[in-house]
């Protein structure tokens, strides 16, 4: 941190200087490249100014120049603690333009693998909203969590991060059975004891409290006009869940509960996310239970290459196989904008079709600039050490973030 | 149209349409539903009166997202796309105005605070500009970026790279130099749609040769032509015709006419289509910076993995003394 000094206005005889400080871009707390300006009167913060953009990559123009499935995987690198949340809503919008119906089973599977992202990038958060406050264990035991998670993605896609494991029609593979089961075990046996194990040491722990308890309060209207989303808008009281209100896949056929917030302050988010753990693990266990034999996708060979085995023996396979692979397939144009409940909030894909192969324009609507760009708001009048609770509390990753 | 997917399904858009379109009254230019997306344009000057009437009397509480897109075949090239939600009717719409390089689009940073850092990416990508919005600063691209990047005529690869320069001890900023050229395949059929010209195209449009005259002179001893070498000197002599010929004449890669293709692989990026506004200006090169001082200590010899092989070697005295000892 680098610091400088201002002169402001005087008071009497004592010349009050404001520090302006440079938080950023590397910073532990800053969860990533974040650079604030931050205009302080002794420890209590009179402006933030977030600089945002330094991992920008141009991802929706790379996006213009691929195909439709090619421009699938960079959505893994957006957010990538829980990339297989943001395929989900690409995926949908390209489905929803294409209008093509995805087998059962493939429905249940993106849903139980969208809840294993959520509690996989919960951990993330949960672990280091702890740390950034001052708590060291508890995140060593979360990690443990996500260590599983990242087994169980490599286990279903061959890769710990990016998956690229939804696709439009479906999704890539079948998993085995095997592989249910053992999710189905490790909640019960791994994921339940441990998580709550770390959490008894959080949640009613005075200092944890002391510093999360009546920081950054948002009202109910406050998060409306600022485009609050996701834990964020129900830690502020607003049962506002995209899973519920606007169902996709098999989210409609779930039982599940939306968590809200009583105060909208940065413990009830947290609170929230720590709810919200536990009734992923409610829908997963559901899913497992519903879910149907079948097809993982859909059987328009228009869209969805044929099996590799079947291409061993049909010519037709064969040259749709190649189709599919080289020019890829043709959306009919027209736009749509897909948002699916992301465990950072609404992540949004407004998706042009101009009737090729390619995505005229790909618009990414990430959660995080509506949410950082509250922060000037939601910090005014707080002590500096209040910021990482903050910033920990709105879920920032700046892949998502800066594109 | 029977709705197949399983994209999000929110409450229904049955006479959405007509409702909204009636209350926007004059300030409607077109209402569209496709795709299960209610579509409003409305006019630009009157974009914050639609989005306030919207938000107060319609319930669209939250305002998502803007998006830019850019159309250059158009006179006002740019779209400005506003995302609404609203969480009590539980329905979505979106609202969108047109606009050029120079026009401003009333801000609606006066409705949702918010908009701010939709607006200031909007111009940092596209360049479209903002009336009343106060701080229309870049937010994306790096300080002292030139030009807007999301545009159709911008290339892909930008205009300037940057590297660590040992000898300036700072990040410069140089113009792109790529090792290959960017390719671009638009895997069209030839059957179907492709315009460019194929081996033996040529010979459906030209005309074919009238016949031979039919035993004029058997012989044709004497005959110069017979003598002469076949030789291809220049590109008419190809024998491939008019058309082909008036394709080869065309540069090979001109990146601004074909958008960046190798010349007879296709055209696979639509043409951008010259608007009268200059086209966004390649930034300069960083300059040298002599008057700075070299650093006094050197911490180790990094120049080999800065520095590229062709440039010459620093001037600088370097110790030899003791090496190879």
């Amino acid at each position: 941190m680098s610091l400088s000094l201002e002169q402001s206005p005087t008071t009497g005889d004592e010349v009050i200087t404001n520090y302006t400080i440079n938080f950023g871009p590397q910073h532990p707390a800053a969860h990533g490249v974040l650079r604030m300006v931050m205009e302080l009167d002794g420890e209590i913060i009179e402006r933030i100014d977030p600089h945002v953009g330094l991992l920008h990559r141009g991802t929706e123009k790379l996006i213009e120049h691929k195909t439709y499935l090619q421009a699938l995987p960079y959505f893994d690198r957006l957010d990538y603690c829980s990339p297989l949340g943001m395929e989900h809503s690409y995926v949908l919008a390209v489905e929803k333009l294409l209008n093509i119906e995805v087998p059962l089973r493939a429905q249940y599977l993106r849903v139980l693998f969208a809840e294993l992202t959520r509690i996989c990038n919960h951990m993330l958060n949960l672990g280091s909203h702890v740390m950034d406050v001052g708590a060291m264990t508890p995140n060593l035991w979360l990690f443990e969590i996500r260590e599983d998670c990242l087994n169980f993605f490599e286990r279903a896609s061959g890769a710990r991060m990016h998956s690229a494991w939804f696709r439009p029609g479906g999704v890539h593979q079948d998993v085995p059975l095997k592989l249910l089961t053992d999710i189905a075990d490790w909640i019960d046996e791994r994921l339940f004891p441990l998580f709550e194990d770390a959490m008894s040491l959080v949640v009613d722990n005075r200092i944890f409290k002391q510093r999360n308890v009546d920081i950054a309060i948002v009202s109910k209207e406050d998060a409306l006009r600022w485009g609050f989303s996701g834990p964020m808008i129900r830690g502020s009281g607003i049962p506002w869940d995209l899973r519920k209100s606007q169902p996709y896949d098999v989210y409609d056929r779930m039982d599940f509960a939306v968590p809200v917030g009583t105060n909208g302050d940065c413990y009830d988010r947290f609170m929230v996310r720590v709810e919200e753990v536990r009734q992923s693990a409610r829908i997963m266990k559901q899913c497992i239970a519903q879910m149907p034999e079948g097809p993982i996708a859909s059987t328009d060979r228009k869209v969805v290459p044929p099996k590799r085995a079947e291409m061993k023996q049909s010519m037709e396979a064969l040259i749709h196989h190649f189709k599919l692979y080289t020019e890829g397939f043709h959306v009919p144009a027209g736009e749509v904008y897909v948002a699916t409940e992301s465990p950072k909030g609404e992540f949004g894909v407004y998706l042009i079709s101009d009737g090729s192969n390619k995505p005229y324009r790909c618009k990414i609507r990430p959660t995080a600039f509506s949410h950082l760009q509250a922060m000037d708001f939601m910090s005014v009048g707080h002590m500096l050490p209040d910021v990482t609770a903050i910033i920990g509390a709105i879920d920032v990753v700046f892949g998502e973030c800066d594109r | 149209m029977t709705v197949l997917h399983s994209a999000p399904r929110w409450s229904s858009n049955e006479g959405v349409k007509d409702a909204l379109a009636a209350s926007l009254g004059a300030m409607l230019v077109k209402a569209d539903e496709e795709h299960g997306e209610i579509l409003l344009t409305v006019a630009r000057d009157s974009v914050a009166d639609a989005l306030r009437l919207l938000r107060d009397e319609h319930e669209y509480q939250q305002l998502m997202d803007i998006a830019g897109v850019d159309y250059p075949s158009r006179a006002e090239r740019f779209d400005v796309c506003y995302c609404l939600l609203s969480v009590t009717r539980n329905h979505r719409v979106i609202v969108k105005v047109s606009t050029d390089e120079a026009t401003p689009v009333p801000t609606v940073t006066t409705l949702w605070p918010n908009a701010g850092w939709y607006e200031r990416e909007v111009y940092d990508m596209f360049g479209v500009l903002f009336a009343g919005n106060s701080d229309l600063r870049r937010i994306l691209t790096d300080y002292g970026f030139q030009g807007h990047p999301f545009r159709k005529d911008f290339p892909l690869t930008g205009y300037v790279e940057l590297r660590y320069s040992e000898e300036d001890k700072r990040v410069v900023y140089e113009p792109v130099q790529l090792a290959q050229d960017l390719r671009q395949f638009d895997f069209m059929s030839p059957w179907e749609g492709a315009d460019y010209v194929l081996p033996g195209d040529e010979k459906a449009a030209t005309p074919p040769p009238a016949p031979a005259p039919v035993a004029t002179k058997p012989d044709t001893k004497g005959d110069a032509k017979a003598d002469v070498p076949k030789t291809t000197d220049s590109k008419a002599d190809t024998g491939a015709g008019e058309k082909a010929n008036a394709e080869a004449a065309k540069p090979v890669s001109d990146s601004t006419a074909t958008g960046g293709t190798v010349a007879g692989q296709g055209q696979g990026e639509p043409v951008p289509v010259k608007t009268d506004a200059d086209a966004p200006d390649a930034p300069e090169p960083t300059e040298a910076r002599p008057a700075k001082k070299p650093r006094a200590k050197k911490t180790a010899d990094t120049d080999g993995a800065t520095e590229p092989a062709d440039k010459p070697k620093r001037t600088r005295a370097k110790k030899t003394d003791g090496e190879g000892a």
